[in-house]
């Protein structure tokens, strides 16, 4: 049998060939070109050209850390297919990241500058972390200087910003209510930049590559949604493409955990999964090499890569947020009950009053 | 009183119509929108596809209730006087003082009976908020319902909500205004039968029939 990517793989081949002088198997590197077009939904003719493209340019990346966990760079360094040695150091240059970098103090900060004087409207800047723009911005202050003042020469002066995580997105865990620091996304922080929102609490490191990928092959950002997050990521549904929709749609519920329904992997929606609300493509592409994801662990969605999940998708665990103005432990259907019984008692009393005033009458 | 006894046409056709198959809908949007929220039944196979069906009724139901909701005020701008949409925006000075007697009225404070024809003002301001809740519930509806179908249509009904609220409290004010408008329903019931038996002018048959009658001390007659 012969696939239509055949012959884009043979006409890959040279690419294929400088690959393999760096220690990248023919078929890692046609696996990681192929899963790439599926991520972003190209048909396989394009598989050459994603060759082609990431075996050219190596575009300049600094990797900026503002209020964050390191967590996006920690789900960077997961990347199995293709791994983050083999292939995403080779596609690109990355110049600055504070965790991972060798130099530092002075050194470290020069490298950065190094990129933004000498590769002026060409490097790509990912973002991971919160900028707090509260009295000045003094909470996240890097070499002497703050976040906000570094965010504007850096990424006022890449191709474009890619904000990696929730944090840098919209303002992730650091603007959760009361927002102390006053964090905000980078996109808010920093107006009039190009930019690429990937949410996600980390964010998956899969969609970052196919982003730069797609920048290197057609030279332009993916589609993105009013939110700046790229369709091919954040188009659809957690609850449209899980694994446990059928069970949805059955009627079949995890009541409690660790019940029947609960081993036998059945829907979450009872216990607060927030499927429903997130939009991101977890279910298809999971997470560590496509181990497993949050849902086929037996947890919950809690909408990560959804705006202010902290307080919005909150609780995690119950299917419906508190009612705003009541104690936490009310729930809506409480409320709606207890209004529908007030009428009923008002509708009572009123009767009762009209007895008594009729026979005043009599 | 010439007018006394006299059978009057109050309600035409097409209010009688979507009186009653908004009543339904509320009824058949209750018991699915409910299940929907908090599933009440569970599947004993997988073969089953009990939220799939509530899930289609509702959405089913929402069409037509949006089809009824638009006749209803077409209506109020070609019907008769009494289908008027006017009615519902009783905030002219007459109709204030009426409001006001019509509330003692019925807080037993007055025991002047309120006789109308058609909305009297306090019937008339809850049927706006009503219809105000109804077309609430449309929006956060589709707003819902626009989240896995992408469509310039459902954008339109409804999806544009999105970006004023998030997807969770759509689906919480959704779920609310069921309660509010299942009291509605009790409180309504309830004052048509009270008005029925004070001002003993049919009303209740009136849904039915079409026909009120009048007691020649109408105000609207």
């Amino acid at each position: 049998m012969k696939f239509p990517s055949d012959d884009a793989l043979n006409e890959a081949s040279e690419t294929v060939e400088i690959f393999g002088q760096k220690g990248v198997s023919r078929r890692d590197f046609m696996k990681f070109c192929t899963g790439m077009a599926a991520i972003l939904a190209l048909p396989a003719t394009f598989i050459p050209k994603i060759a082609e493209a990431v075996s050219g340019q190596k575009p300049y990346v600094v990797w900026l850390e503002f209020q964050d966990c390191a967590g996006d760079s920690e789900s960077m360094l997961r990347a199995s297919k293709p791994t983050i040695a083999s292939i995403v150091l080779d596609v690109i240059s990355l110049e600055y990241h504070e965790t991972i970098m060798a130099p530092s103090g002075k050194n470290a900060e020069k490298s950065l500058m190094d990129v933004v004087n000498n590769q002026k409207g060409k490097y790509i800047a990912i973002v991971e972390g919160a900028i707090p723009l509260k009295d000045g911005g003094v909470y996240c202050c890097i070499g002497g200087r703050s976040a906000i003042d570094i965010a504007k020469e850096v990424c006022g002066n890449a191709a474009f910003t890619i904000n990696v995580g929730s944090c840098s997105s919209w303002g992730g865990i650091a603007s959760a209510k009361p927002n102390p620091t006053g964090a905000v996304g980078v996109g808010e922080a920093v107006p009039g930049i190009t930019y690429v929102n990937l949410p996600g609490c980390p964010m998956n490191v899969e969609n970052v590559t196919a982003t730069i990928v797609h920048y290197l092959t057609f030279g332009t950002l993916p589609s993105v949604d009013e939110k700046h997050r790229p369709y091919f990521a954040h188009g659809k549904t957690v609850h449209d493409n899980c694994e446990r929709r059928a069970h949805y749609d059955a009627g079949q519920f995890v009541r409690q955990w660790g019940d029947e329904g609960h081993r036998q992997g059945w829907c979450l929606y009872e216990m607060g999964c927030k499927g429903p609300v997130a939009h991101f493509n977890c279910p298809s592409i999971r997470w560590n090499g496509a181990t497993s994801w949050p849902v086929q662990g037996g947890h919950g969605c809690i909408a990560c890569a959804a705006d202010h999940n902290w307080d919005e998708a909150y609780p995690f665990y119950s299917r419906l947020p508190n009612v705003p103005g009541f104690g936490i432990e009310s729930t809506a259907d409480k409320i709606g009950a207890g209004l529908a019984a007030a009428t009923a008692a008002g509708l009572v009393l009123h009767g009762v009053g009209r007895a008594i005033s009729s026979k005043k009458e009599e | 009183m010439a007018n006394e006894g006299k059978r009057v046409y109050t309600w035409e056709l097409p209010v009688r119509f979507t009186h009653w198959i908004i009543a339904l809908c509320i009824f058949v949007f209750s018991i699915t929108g409910f299940y929907i929220g908090n599933p009440f039944m569970y599947a004993i196979s997988s073969k089953q596809y009990i939220m799939g069906w509530m899930r289609f009724i509702h959405f089913v139901t929402a069409y037509v209730f949006l089809m009824c909701v638009i006749i209803r005020i077409y209506w109020g701008f070609m019907g008769n006087k009494y289908a008027c949409i006017c009615a519902w925006f009783p905030f002219s000075g007459e109709k204030l003082s009426e409001l006001f007697s019509v509330l003692k009225f019925y807080l037993f404070l007055s025991k002047k009976v309120p006789y109308t024809v058609g909305h009297h003002a306090l019937s008339g301001l809850t049927y706006l908020i009503v219809y105000l809740f109804f077309i609430f519930e449309i929006a956060s509806g589709f707003a819902l319902y626009s989240v896995n179908h992408h469509g310039a249509i459902w954008y339109i009904l409804g999806g544009w909500l999105t970006g004023a609220m998030s997807l969770s409290f759509i689906r919480l004010y959704h779920h609310l205004v069921m309660y509010v408008l299942l009291s509605f329903t009790l409180v309504h019931v309830y004052f048509a039968l009270y008005s029925d038996s004070r001002e003993k002018n049919g009303l209740m048959i009136s849904i039915f029939t079409g026909y009120k009658f009048s007691s020649g001390k109408e105000s609207d007659l």
